[in-house]
Parts: structure tokens; C-alpha cells; sequence
């Protein structure tokens, strides 16, 4: 059991962590905006997330924090 | 659940203003991370140089100084032959350590100075808006080679890791990248060994990041990864081109049991 | 205080009075005539355990400076002119970033690679800033190997004290002449915290940053205006000069350094020939005797002021501003490396005292 969670704000949604993830359940979320004017990564299916923290080595901007 | 990975300590937390996808912000990261890996965060001096980077003094918190263009090296001897225990390493890019900065570097290497610098490669000046950089690459556009860089008019990249390794003062450089989650970890263990062979008094040591710049190559983040892979790795191979021998797992066993294993 | 008179060269008091003032760091590049403060350095600096670094260029030896002072260290370096030219970008940046350091010029003859014979054709960099930027360095003139002991001391005590940099303005014949010095069994160094410096957090809440980026405006120009009210009050209380025989002069020499002793000579010459000439020496260049200088203008006794120097006339500008067209200033200056005889002296202020507005400037 894992999760990943973003500092939302922080996100500029560059796309690494999405490109990172191995499982592929990272998207950035073409709906809405974060302060910066980004549309900001998030989570698809928390369920299968592996805590692998590849998302948050790959993130230049530190969003992510990864529980497991 | 128990947090895996957080934000360092070795960071202060002010949102870095780089550009999307941009890897100055991992490389920050990890060397906050290191910092406090190692446990020296408070008795290391980081020293801010001109370029996108002029102000990683407000994102380190270590103490820092800032410096000229190009005279990070210099700054960085002024104040490490003051504080002989204690860390001292500079961040530097492209433009200000291998171009304006040139002699400074070198004689810092030469002169086997117990620093370390953080070279960042990005084959481009960032800030300025996308001029050629001494370690722009054969055929690459940039604003002020717009026909792409040729050597007969341009001249040749420099290699800088290759060159300072030349220099007997120079201790340990390895050349690194962070296109992927096992380059990053290759990263981090490079700084992690720089901050080492400083301590151990080894010589001048440097880890130089092969980097991308997705705005001035005009390029989204993912395809500046893959260009770098492409196109700056043949010119830049990675690898360690000074103290492949050093011992470095002593190094660390040593260093923490000089420090009573507070750190470890 | 035991009184132990010693012959030294003017370079090497400058360099052992750096050491005596608790300078531990002295950082360098060769160039004549200034390399015995150098040479004294590499030996003595390294015997007492302090750092000396013969760095690549004079652009590294000030950022070297630039440095030490950020981590909190006296710190020196010595040049001449064409060096002193390189360091101006440095120079800027430890006034932007407020770091206390000292730096020497023995003075050449210029421009450009010019002669390595003594001037004093550096003036206006080292009083009017210098490099980029709304900045001042206290600069101080010594005219004795005595006064280069003295105020070299007395300049990292200044620089600590204002946090900006203090430079030491001779020339090669100040530098190489070998005159007796006096040192004091104990230096009046006043120790000044640094809780700015940067030289690791050691238990700090929040790191200590040296700069002198402000990207604001508003931020900078606050900063400057910080800035011009310290050298405001620089100007009110740190003026040094030496005034001579003003008191019923006709006319008023006003010279420095080398060229104040060769005055000094005049002046007996002078007053052999029954011309009563007095002399206002300013030792600190910058802040600038202006306030004395006005009031001596001022005098009715006083006809006429003469400013000589070793250049093509720079400090004269000055001494015109402070005279204010009360009344007027003349110049007499030998440059390129050449000293302005006594009887040349002497010559143009019998002019002058014939006709003090003939040839005014």
C-alpha cells in the first residue's frame, strides 16, 4: 500500500513524473489550474501505486511526497 | 504508512523559479539531500554564480555567498582557506564556469583546491536567452549561432570534465546526467562522493550534470530528455574521469566514525 | 611604549602592518612596484599560519578577497594601476555585498600599460567609485612609511567598522623608499562582530546570505539609499587632513602624499624668498577635506590655491568644487612618471602671487 501525494501549487507540469511513473497512473490534469497557471500532475488510481518515489526523484520542482 | 520521500531539509522551501522541466531543481535536491545525508549542512558555504542559477543561495540552506560571473572558484578559495573543516562548493553553469569563468576554474583545479564544484551543462546560456555556450554542441542553433554552431567560425564545445581531470590538482570529477530515476541516484551518489573527497582533503573535486534546457532548445521537457540523450551524451560521455580509484566506501566509514556516528 | 625605530621599505611596513592589524589572508598577483608587499606576504603570511594565495589573475585575487571578507576574515590584496584597473569589478561587488576588506595601490603611471614610475593619475578611479555602480571606498594617503604603518592598520580598523572596503593609495616611491618606522608594541584593533558572515550556519536558525543582487527596484534602490547614508556619515566624521601654515597664507597648496612632501620643501623655500604659502594635505582622498578646504577659502588672507599633483590634474576638480569660486584654483601637475621639481613648484607660485587670477582655472 503507497501513495503520492503534490504540493499542487508547486507543480509546473513539466510531464517528467508522468513519463517516470512504471505504472503509469500519473496524468496531468488537463480540467484545472494551480496557482501558477499549470495544469498540475495528478494521481489516476492511487490503488495501484507502488511507492517507488520514481515520480518524485524525476520532479525538478519537489511536489511530491511519496508514503508507503 | 511511513513517508518514503519528502521534501529536504537541505532545501529552505521557497518554490524554485526555473522553468518547466528544467533539472537545475533535482540537481538542487539532491544536493540538499546530501547535505543532510551527510550531516553537514551547517558547516557547508555554497557559492552562487551568474546564470539562471545566480540566486540557488535562496533555495540552499547551507550559509552562501554570491559571486561574479565566472568567479564562483575564486570566491569559493577566498573562503574555504578559512574554514578548512568545513565544506565549500560552488554552482555553477555552462557559461560562467567554462566560458567568462574559465581561468578561475582551472586554477582552482590546479591549484588542488578542497572544494567542490557543481557544473551544470546545458549546452546553452539560459538566463540570457539562449546564446551559444562554450559547450554548445557542432550544428546546434542557438540565438547567436542561428546557423548552428560551426566549428570552422564557432570553434569546438569544451569537454571541461576531461580537461580538469588532466590537472594533478584535481582529486574527483565525474560527469553525470538525470534523464531517468537510476541516472538521478548516480547523480546523487556523485555529490555524495565529492562532498567526501572534500573532507578527506583529496584536491579539487567537481561532478559536472549534462542538464536540459527545454525552453531555449524550444523543446517540451520529455523531448529535451531525449535530445540530451541523443545528442549531448556522444560529445559528453558519462563516466568518472578523475579518482576512480578512490576508495570511497572508506571514505564514508571513516568520515562517520570521526563524527561518532552522529550521522549516521 | 618602547620606542624601536626600524629602516624598512615602504612596501614591506604596508605588508607587516596588514599582519599586525590581524590580517590573516592575503591574496595576489604580481605587478611592479608594488611586489614587495607581495614578496613579505608569501613568507610571513605562511609562517604565522595565515593564507597567502598568488592567484591566477588580479580578477581572482579580489574575488579571493571578496571571499575571505564574505566568511568573515581581514583580508588584503595590493596591486598597481593597471591591476587595480581588473580588480574594479570585485571592488563593486564587495561595496554591493558591504564586506570589509583593504586594498593597496601603489600607483603607476597611465594609461593603459603606461610606466611603472610613480602617479597619482588614479585619483579619480579610486575616489569616484571606480567600478560599476553608486558606490565609495574610503581611500587613505599616506605621504611617510611611518603613515603607511599607521593607516594600514588604521584601514582594516575602518573597514571593519563600515563594512566597506578601504584602500591604501601610495606610489612607487612611497612603496620604495626605506624610511625609520616606529611599531607600537600593541595595535589598536577594534574587533567587530560579524554576525553576517557567511562561514556555515553552526547551530544558526537561518543561513546567512552575502550579496548584492536586488532584483526589486524598490528593494536596490532602498539598499542604495542605505548605502549613501553611511558614506554621508563617513563624510561627516571621517575626514583626515593636515593643514599647514594656512592660518595667514596667501596662497594655499593642496597636495598628497609624494607630492606633499615635495610641497613641504617648497613651502621653506617660500618662506626664504618672504611668500607666505600654507598647505592643506588631505590624507583621506575619499571622504574629501571639502568642508576645511571651503573654510579656508573663505579667508580673507587668502589669495589664491594651488593643487599639485602627479597627474594631468584630477584631484584639482575636487578642490575646485570645495573652493566653491571663492577663489581661484590653479594646478600644477608632472604625470607620466616624472616628479615636479621644487623650483618648478616654487616658479608657478611666484606667478601666481603676482597674479592669482592668471592661469586660474
Amino acid at each position: 500500500m503507497a501513495k503520492v501525494s503534490f504540493n499542487d501549487d508547486l507543480c509546473k507540469g513539466c510531464g517528467l513524473c508522468v513519463n517516470a511513473c512504471p505504472k503509469k497512473i500519473l496524468q496531468l490534469d488537463n480540467s484545472r489550474l494551480n496557482n501558477k497557471g499549470y495544469h498540475p500532475v495528478s494521481c489516476t488510481d492511487m490503488s495501484a501505486c507502488i511507492g517507488c518515489a520514481f515520480c518524485a526523484t524525476t520532479c525538478p520542482d519537489v511536489v511530491i511526497t511519496v508514503e508507503r | 504508512m511511513a513517508v518514503v520521500f519528502e521534501a529536504t531539509k537541505g532545501l529552505t522551501g521557497k518554490p524554485f523559479h526555473y522553468c518547466p522541466g528544467c533539472t537545475h531543481g533535482i540537481i538542487h535536491r539532491l544536493i540538499g539531500e546530501v547535505m543532510c545525508e551527510l550531516g553537514i549542512l551547517e558547516e557547508t558555504v555554497s557559492v552562487a554564480s551568474v546564470g539562471c542559477s545566480y540566486n540557488s543561495y535562496e533555495y540552499f540552506a547551507c550559509d552562501a555567498v554570491q559571486a561574479a560571473h565566472g568567479r564562483a572558484p575564486a570566491v569559493a578559495t577566498g573562503i574555504k582557506r578559512n574554514i578548512k573543516d568545513k565544506f565549500v562548493f560552488t554552482y555553477q553553469g555552462d557559461g560562467d564556469l567554462a566560458s567568462i569563468g574559465a581561468a578561475e576554474i582551472t586554477h582552482a583545479a590546479a591549484r588542488g583546491e578542497k572544494i567542490t564544484a557543481f557544473f551544470v551543462n546545458n549546452a546553452v546560456y539560459g538566463m540570457t536567452s539562449g546564446q551559444m555556450a562554450p559547450t554548445t554542441l557542432l550544428g546546434q542553433v542557438t540565438t547567436t549561432s542561428p546557423f548552428g554552431r560551426d566549428a570552422s567560425y564557432q570553434g569546438y564545445p569544451i569537454n571541461v570534465s576531461e580537461l580538469l581531470s588532466n590537472l594533478t590538482g584535481s582529486a574527483y570529477i565525474e560527469r553525470v546526467c538525470l534523464t531517468d530515476y537510476k541516472n538521478i541516484q548516480a547523480a546523487k551518489k556523485a555529490i555524495k562522493q565529492a562532498f567526501l573527497a572534500q573532507q578527506a582533503n583529496l584536491g579539487f573535486t567537481m561532478v559536472e550534470f549534462l542538464s536540459t534546457c527545454p525552453t531555449n532548445w524550444g523543446k517540451e521537457p520529455l523531448e529535451a530528455m531525449d535530445w540530451l540523450k541523443e545528442k549531448m551524451l556522444p560529445q559528453y560521455p558519462l563516466g568518472v574521469y578523475k579518482g576512480a580509484d578512490i576508495d570511497f566506501k572508506k571514505l564514508e566509514a571513516d568520515f562517520k566514525a570521526a563524527r561518532g556516528g552522529e550521522n549516521a | 611604549m618602547a620606542e624601536k625605530r626600524v629602516l624598512m621599505k615602504g612596501n614591506e611596513v604596508i605588508a607587516e602592518a596588514a599582519l599586525r592589524a590581524g590580517c590573516r589572508n592575503y591574496f595576489g598577483y604580481p605587478i611592479t612596484p608594488q611586489t614587495e608587499v607581495m614578496h613579505y606576504m608569501a613568507k610571513k603570511m605562511v609562517q604565522i599560519g595565515g593564507n597567502f594565495v598568488q592567484a591566477e589573475s588580479e580578477v581572482a585575487a579580489i574575488n579571493m578577497v571578496y571571499g575571505a571578507a564574505a566568511a568573515g576574515f581581514r583580508v588584503m590584496t595590493s596591486s598597481s594601476s593597471p591591476g587595480i584597473s581588473l580588480k574594479q569589478e570585485g571592488i563593486s561587488y564587495i561595496a554591493g555585498a558591504e564586506l570589509p576588506a583593504v586594498v593597496v595601490n601603489i600607483v603607476r603611471a597611465g594609461p593603459g600599460l603606461g610606466g611603472i614610475l610613480p602617479a597619482q593619475s588614479d585619483y579619480f578611479q579610486a575616489t569616484k567609485g571606480g567600478g560599476h555602480g553608486d558606490y565609495r571606498n574610503i581611500v587613505i594617503a599616506p605621504a611617510s612609511v611611518q603613515e603607511l604603518y599607521e593607516m594600514t592598520v588604521e584601514a582594516f580598523n575602518l573597514a571593519d567598522k563600515y563594512r566597506m572596503l578601504a584602500m591604501i593609495m601610495g606610489d612607487g616611491t612611497l612603496g620604495q623608499m626605506m624610511e625609520p618606522v616606529a611599531f607600537r608594541d600593541v595595535e589598536p584593533i577594534v574587533n567587530v562582530e560579524k554576525p553576517w558572515a557567511a562561514s556555515g550556519r553552526n547551530g544558526r536558525a537561518e543561513h546567512n546570505v552575502v550579496t548584492s543582487i536586488y532584483i526589486n527596484p524598490d528593494d536596490l534602490e532602498a539598499k542604495n539609499n542605505e548605502l549613501k547614508a553611511k558614506y554621508d556619515y563617513i563624510e561627516e566624521n571621517e575626514v583626515r587632513f593636515e593643514e599647514i601654515n594656512c592660518e595667514d597664507a596667501d596662497i594655499v597648496l593642496v597636495a598628497y602624499s609624494t607630492c606633499s612632501r615635495i610641497c613641504k620643501n617648497v613651502m621653506k623655500q617660500a618662506a626664504q624668498k618672504g611668500l607666505k604659502v600654507g598647505m592643506l594635505r588631505p590624507i583621506t582622498l575619499w571622504p574629501f577635506p571639502h568642508k576645511k578646504i571651503n573654510e579656508i577659502a573663505a579667508k580673507s588672507n587668502v589669495k589664491a590655491f594651488l593643487s599639485v599633483e602627479l597627474s594631468n590634474g584630477q584631484m584639482v576638480e575636487d578642490v575646485k568644487l570645495a573652493v566653491n569660486g571663492q577663489k581661484p584654483v590653479h594646478f600644477f601637475g608632472r604625470n607620466g612618471g616624472n616628479l615636479p621639481s621644487q623650483k618648478e613648484i616654487l616658479d608657478r607660485i611666484i606667478e601666481i602671487n603676482e597674479n592669482p587670477m592668471g592661469g586660474a582655472l
